[in-house]
């Protein structure tokens, strides 16, 4: 491949990508502010809270797809940096609110008044700055992801008991947030926001705005995804991922590497949660429950692994059926199609949607070679097993 | 010495005769309280029984035993007040005789509240320290070193006197101890040595009671009771230890069970199941089947209901587990963190099946008698389910090791576990040793689930709680090797009940989480890794 | 291998399925179209069915079908049929806020009935106030709050924890001096146990004679908590366990104390969460005498009691389902509404809400309960001990009903404040400062 990076970075299922969501991007908020309530077009403001909310998942899947797709690393305590960057931005919008809280205490926030807190902890100092508030945003899930990721990548811990650790990772978080005593608001969390950098969370603008903003956060992680997935460096990322121990031999320092990402995945993470939090209304520890980690996990594996696009995909189609299979007679079912979407996808859709198409168009376009061609590409496509990895292994 | 108890009999016998001579005086008492049943009130039944326990009539011990098991009964408009016998008969409670006439109409239960319940206990203890059957002199014993019940010092001078049975006497003379220290005319001499004889008793209870003592007492009394107090304490933080220990063994075995089958099912085939804890559940559901079943048709087997239930429980998970091996993991050999996946699918549709089958509420599963209860060891009480769980747990576990050491399946799992390849080669089918194991460990899942459902809910979210846990439990322990899963499970225990008193349950669970954690980068395959090439994947 | 990635995404192909996605995400806005206007009137149940809040909820969303075709066996609503929308929130907290603006924006409910823990009232309140609707919440909870779309049927601290308390104290519940509040680490234990702790203290009883801990959810090892619990109970004084120990942990609990022989004479345990549901998977035999504190039990002998046991039980077509507390809270509630909508003959929220206060309905336990200004309702206070089959002996009760009151006098915090949605018009109006502070502003 010789081509410029850029345009490397930006093949055409991408700029098809980006394209969509900037149009997505325009005409929900056009829709639901523009046009009128009546007709057939208006898109509601339930709709923009519902879209706003999965373009955030998309953004969790987007990480995710990152680490897991391309370095192998499956993460199941990806939720955990989700949430953490959810608490960044509550804690601002709980400094937003001031002495508008229910005991009108200026600087702490109702919570702590209730459970005759006398002053505010140090980790609250500084939240009030929106600033402040974003670095943390970035910097705390970055922080735990990188100290967390230099212990487990030095020492060589591996797949399934990385993916273990991590899960102990956020359980031992979902803990500790549930603790009244740690300042998070316990088990109820931070909610009751006010607004904004101003402007009022629930206002019909501010939806659309976050909505657009949410949007903007996942085309830029997306382009820092391929930007990282396209050079020279995604390349020893996909090597880690077939082959580590090869690729180790061959000189490269596979744990900064995978730390590299890792952290990178944390943060957009992070960001995500952040985005999430004044769309949702409420962030509390239920977020770090290891059950939606693995939950944010399937969501990749639906739209396919390894394909950045797909992950966004997959997490808008987990969660639609979700809301649809959460309502009405098909209320007892939603977690026999949840538990069903695991089994099938893994068994009979490993690729994911976005993998099984470019698969199977691959397949047409080359009618006259499909049968060998086909034979070679399974294995060098992105599929979900490595192949590299034996019946035998303990892995 | 001597002298102390002669002066401490002279005492208990004046005692005695006071006690006796009010007791004719009261003897008439009896009928007049029955009516007294019949108000409805607690502070009337209160009145009646104060005054039934006084009165000395030989009926007092069966109304008042009836009263404590709820076999009393009332009728407010005849004002008649009836026992109800063991076996369902009517008789009259003021004379004892069968009550032949129809039942009143609006017949109902005296209704007791605790402290209605105390006083009769404590009436009861009087009355029944003579009792023919050791077991009880015991209980009423206790009862009145419990209630301090100062009317009930003759009877125990006496009952002390009659008393054959060594421990018993013992316990008896504990209470005539407690009521000495109770009794505000007992002199200051009497009272020291009721404090040695508290002291050597040396439980929590004998320490509460030498803390009751008003701080206004003679200073050899204080000074006795603060040396007492001392040698207490010092033997209670002794047993406390032991008992802590002993906390830690038990969680350890519950969680060596739950885990067990998981360290197979990942140790021989590296599959991550995720639905092991819902094997767990289905062993407690079965139990609770079983048990619904022995309650309706045959409830003299009850207490054989768990010997009943645990084949079939290892029997039903074991094919759920080999069905799942056979229509979804075996595609995904090799595959792990996608088996991760499709087995959380699997535990959630097993989850919601259960709910849609037998509803979202707990259901109750019964302790069998033999399960029930309690026994003092030294300084530590020792509930009898946790005792036999970890009976049970060192059976499963040291069986399990004889199979995979002793019989034709065990070596050729651990062929398989060892070499996957070579193991092919030399003619074991492993396809077939796949299945078996996973079956095995599910089935031991759910005998797991069979002991779990004795301490803890059976609801569909039983297995959730225990799954994270067990895989901490298999992760830090090794995989591979079934020591190191017993090494794992009991170290995690103990650990987390030694800090529980220090750092409260949460925090405790958070440290060794983070413990864990740490642990893995130190030795990123568990404490007991299987060592050789075939494991360098 | 990476060049394969590349030429594969670099296909044309990636048009086609982008297209279909897009053509997936039109036929979910389709699907997602408001539903047409019907000549019901649409009451939203938001219970979860699923997930681990299933065990609570799941009954109170069954409550809620039968009093709705009860209602319809009289004749409606208005001249109108009512139509119940079940959603399942799957104890999913986010998904809470989601599926009240769902019932709400979408399907145009006139009320919504639902939710169990204080965190999912936590996030669809900010729904409520944004859609400007009714939500009836029916679970016993911390008190601290009085919103002007949300009425509350459950009881409030003073409805439940300190009657309970006071009972415990008084000569009948064994004159207890040393008390241990034990409960699951979140909101409503922590806050309960604030405003006893201050009660009791309020009432002479000392720091050393008060133990808290908390554990928690789904706590399942209490030995040792247990054995701490008897070890403070042996100082000499009568001692007593408040328990706010949330759902699924209970029966461990009480199964350990069972085994350890902690009887209710030598220190009673009284629940506020644990009430017949809960009591249906356990044995109950080493329990007897321990109790709880509720508004209502199934065993309490009234007319009306008995009537609505023999409709539940013939609707459910069980003859064993059990009624609870927040039951009863939801038939209070669901009346209260039926009233105020009949009274202002519209479902319009804004004028519903404004005739709501001062609407009466009988409870089932033989009295009338009545919708305060401050959204809570007057409800008896009854002490029960647990009997050999599970269900509940009556040992005490208030004299007349207690009104709920939404900021307790015993938080420094809150002692302040007053809540009257009738003439102040403000949740949380400062007596000191006079002023109606933060969000009615």
């Amino acid at each position: 491949m010789k081509s410029h990076p850029l345009i490397r970075m930006l093949d055409r299922g991408s700029t098809l990508f980006l394209v969509l969501l900037a149009a997505f991007a325009i005409a929900i908020p056009v829709l639901n502010l523009m046009v009128p309530a009546g007709s057939a077009l208006h898109v509601s403001t339930y709709l923009v809270a519902l879209l706003g909310k999965y373009v955030c998942y998309g953004l969790l899947a987007l990480s995710i797809d990152l680490i897991w797709g391309y370095v192998g690393i499956l993460s199941l305590g990806h939720g955990a940096f989700f949430a953490l960057g959810g608490y960044a931005m509550g804690m601002y919008l709980m400094r937003q609110i001031g002495s508008r809280g229910v005991y009108a205490n200026p600087i702490l926030p109702d919570f702590m008044v209730f459970l005759n807190w006398k002053e505010l902890p140090f980790f609250w100092y500084g939240f009030n700055h929106f600033a402040y508030a974003a670095l943390m945003i970035l910097l705390v899930p970055g922080l735990l992801a990188f100290v967390f990721g230099w212990f487990a990548f030095r020492s060589r811990v591996t797949g399934v008991y990385l993916s273990i650790i991590t899960q102990a990772m956020t359980y031992a978080l979902l803990l500790g947030f549930f603790r009244n005593n740690f300042g998070f608001g316990g088990n109820n969390g931070l909610t009751d926001f006010k607004d904004i950098l101003g402007f009022n969370v629930q206002a019909e603008t501010t939806r659309n705005a976050l909505l657009v903003i949410s949007c903007l956060a996942l085309g830029v992680c997306f382009l820092i995804c391929r930007a990282i997935v396209t050079s020279k460096f995604g390349k020893v990322l996909v090597a880690i991922r077939d082959a580590e121990a090869r690729t180790r031999f061959m000189g490269y320092r596979v744990e900064s590497y995978k730390l590299f990402v890792f952290t990178v995945s944390a943060c957009m993470a992070g960001v995500a949660g952040a985005l999430y939090v004044p769309q949702v209304g409420i962030i509390n520890p239920s977020e770090f429950a290891p059950g939606n980690s693995i939950e944010a996990v399937i969501w990749v594996a639906v739209g396919g692994r390894g394909t950045l696009i797909g992950a966004v995909l997959g997490a808008f189609v987990v969660n639609y059926t979700k809301t649809f299979f959460t309502t009405g007679l098909l209320a007892p079912y939603w977690l026999f199609v949840l538990g069903g979407l695991f089994i099938g996808t893994t068994l009979f859709l490993p690729r994911g949607i976005v993998g099984t198409w470019a698969h199977w168009r691959a397949g047409v376009k080359e009618k006259s070679e499909a049968a060998r061609s086909a034979a070679a590409e399974d294995g060098m496509l992105p599929t979900a097993g490595s192949p590299s990895t034996q019946p035998s292994a303990a892995e | 010495m001597r002298r102390l108890f002669e002066r401490f009999a002279i005492a208990l016998l004046m005692v005695g005769i006071l006690a006796a001579g009010t007791l004719t005086a009261r003897a008439a008492a009896y009928e007049d309280a029955l009516p007294k049943f019949t108000l409805d009130s607690f502070s009337d039944t209160a009145d009646a029984v104060d005054a039934i326990a006084g009165s000395g009539s030989p009926h007092a011990a069966a109304l008042l035993q009836a009263l404590k098991d709820q076999r009393l009964l009332f009728s407010a408009t005849d004002k008649k007040v009836l026992i109800k016998t063991a076996d369902g008969k009517l008789t009259d409670a003021a004379t004892g005789q069968p009550f032949t006439a129809a039942p009143p109409a609006d017949l109902d239960n005296v209704r007791l509240n605790n402290r209605l319940r105390n006083l009769i206990d404590a009436a009861l203890g009087a009355l029944t320290l003579m009792a023919p059957d050791a077991g009880k002199r015991y209980d009423a014993a206790q009862s009145v070193f419990k209630s301090r019940d100062a009317s009930a010092a003759s009877a125990l001078d006496k009952a002390i006197a009659a008393e054959k049975d060594a421990g018993v006497k013992k316990v008896m003379q504990e209470a005539r101890a407690a009521l000495t220290l109770a009794d505000e005319s007992a002199s200051p001499a009497d009272k020291v040595a009721a404090i040695t004889i508290i002291r050597d008793r040396g439980d929590q209870d004998a320490m509460a009671l030498l803390q009751s003592l008003p701080a206004d007492s003679p200073k050899e009394v204080l000074a006795a009771a603060g040396d007492a107090k001392a040698k207490i304490e010092r033997n209670l933080a002794l047993w406390s230890t032991v008992q802590n220990f002993w906390y830690g063994l038990s969680l350890g075995s519950v969680l060596l069970l739950a885990a067990i089958g998981l360290a197979i099912t990942f140790g021989v085939m590296g599959v991550i199941n995720m639905a092991h804890g819902e094997m767990v559940m289905l062993g407690a559901y079965t139990t609770f089947v079983v048990q619904e079943i022995i309650r309706t048709r045959y409830p003299g087997l009850f207490d054989y209901s768990l010997a009943i239930a645990l084949p079939l429980a290892f029997l039903f998970s074991a094919i759920v587990g080999i069905i799942i091996e056979r229509s979804v993991i075996r595609f995904l050999y090799g595959r792990p963190l996608e088996t991760l996946l499709a087995t959380w699918g699997i535990s959630l549709v097993l989850q919601q099946a259960v709910r849609a089958a037998f509803g979202p509420t707990n259901k109750e599963v019964g302790n069998p008698s033999w399960m029930s209860g309690a026994f003092d060891l030294g300084g530590i009480l020792i509930t009898y389910n946790r005792l036999w769980i970890i009976v049970f747990t060192a059976i499963v576990f040291v069986a399990l090791l004889a199979m995979l050491r002793f019989t034709r399946l065990g070596l050729e799992m651990r062929a398989v576990t060892q070499n996957r390849a070579m193991a092919a080669a030399v003619g074991i089918r492993t396809a077939r040793i796949d299945a078996l194991t996973f079956g095995l460990g599910s089935g031991i899942a759910g005998i797991a689930g069979v002991a779990l459902s004795q301490i803890d809910n059976v609801s569909p979210n039983l297995g959730q709680g225990y799954i994270i846990d067990s895989f901490m439990v298999v992760v830090f322990g090794g995989v591979g090797n079934l020591w190191g899963t017993l090494v794992g499970a009991m170290t995690l225990g103990i650990a987390n009940k030694f800090l529980e008193p220090f750092a409260g349950a949460v925090l405790g669970k958070i440290a060794i989480l983070v413990f864990i954690i740490l642990f893995i980068q130190k030795r990123p395959r568990g404490m007991f890794a299987l060592k050789g090439r075939a494991i360098e994947a | 291998m990476y060049t394969v990635v590349q030429t594969a995404a670099k296909r044309p192909t990636a048009r086609k399925w982008l297209a279909a996605a897009a053509g997936l995400a039109i036929a979910a806005t389709g699907a997602m179209a408001p539903a047409k206007a019907a000549d019901t009137i649409k009451v939203g149940i938001l219970h979860s069915l699923s997930g681990t809040m299933a065990i609570s909820e799941t009954t109170l969303k069954d409550t809620m079908l039968f009093l709705i075709d009860e209602q319809n066996k009289k004749g409606g609503l208005l001249g109108k049929k009512l139509e119940a929308v079940v959603v399942d929130p799957a104890s999913n907290w986010p998904l809470f806020a989601e599926k009240a603006r769902e019932l709400i924006a979408k399907d145009k409910v006139a009320a919504v009935f639902g939710c169990w823990t204080s965190v999912s009232r936590k996030s669809v309140l900010p729904v409520f106030k944004e859609l400007n609707n009714i939500l009836f919440y029916p679970v016993q909870y911390e008190g601290e709050e009085s919103e002007r779309n949300v009425f509350y049927t459950g009881a409030a601290p003073n409805q439940q924890a300190i009657p309970a308390v006071d009972y415990l104290m008084s000569k009948d519940g064994g004159s207890v001096k040393r008390w241990v509040l034990a409960g699951t680490d979140y909101v409503y234990p922590r806050t309960t146990n604030k405003i006893l702790e201050a009660y009791l203290k309020s009432k002479g009883v000392k720091d050393e004679d008060i133990m808290i801990n908390y554990t928690p959810f789904g706590h399942s090892d209490w030995q040792t908590i247990v054995s701490d619990i008897k070890k403070f109970g042996s100082a000499g004084k009568k001692t007593a366990v408040v328990s706010t120990i949330n759902g699924d942990a209970n029966v461990p609990f009480y199964k350990e104390l069972g085994n350890q022989g902690i009887k209710a004479t030598d220190i009673p345990v009284v629940a506020f969460s644990v009430g017949e549901e809960e009591l249906a998977g356990l044995d109950t035999k080493p329990l007897v005498g321990h109790l709880a504190a509720w508004n209502y039990f199934e065993s309490i002998k009234t007319p009306e009691n008995a009537a609505f046991i023999k409709k539940w039980q013939a609707y459910t077509k069980n003859p064993k389902r059990t009624t609870n507390d927040p039951m009863e809270a939801h038939v209070i509630g669901f009346n209260m509404w039926v009233k105020a909508v009949e009274k202002v003959g519209t479902t319009d929220p804004d004028k519903v809400i404004d005739a709501l206060p001062g609407i009466t309905a009988a409870n089932l336990t033989g009295g009338t309960s009545t919708m305060l200004p401050n959204h809570h309702i007057t409800k008896p206070v009854f002490i029960g001990e647990i009997r050999a089959d599970g269900q509940f002996d009556v040992v005490w009760k208030t004299k007349g009903l207690v009104p709920g009151d939404a900021w307790s006098d015993y938080l420094p915090g809150s002692k302040d404040l007053e809540s009257d949605w009738v003439k102040l018009k403000c949740g949380n109006y400062n007596k000191v400062t006079k002023k109606c502070g933060g969000s009615a502003s």
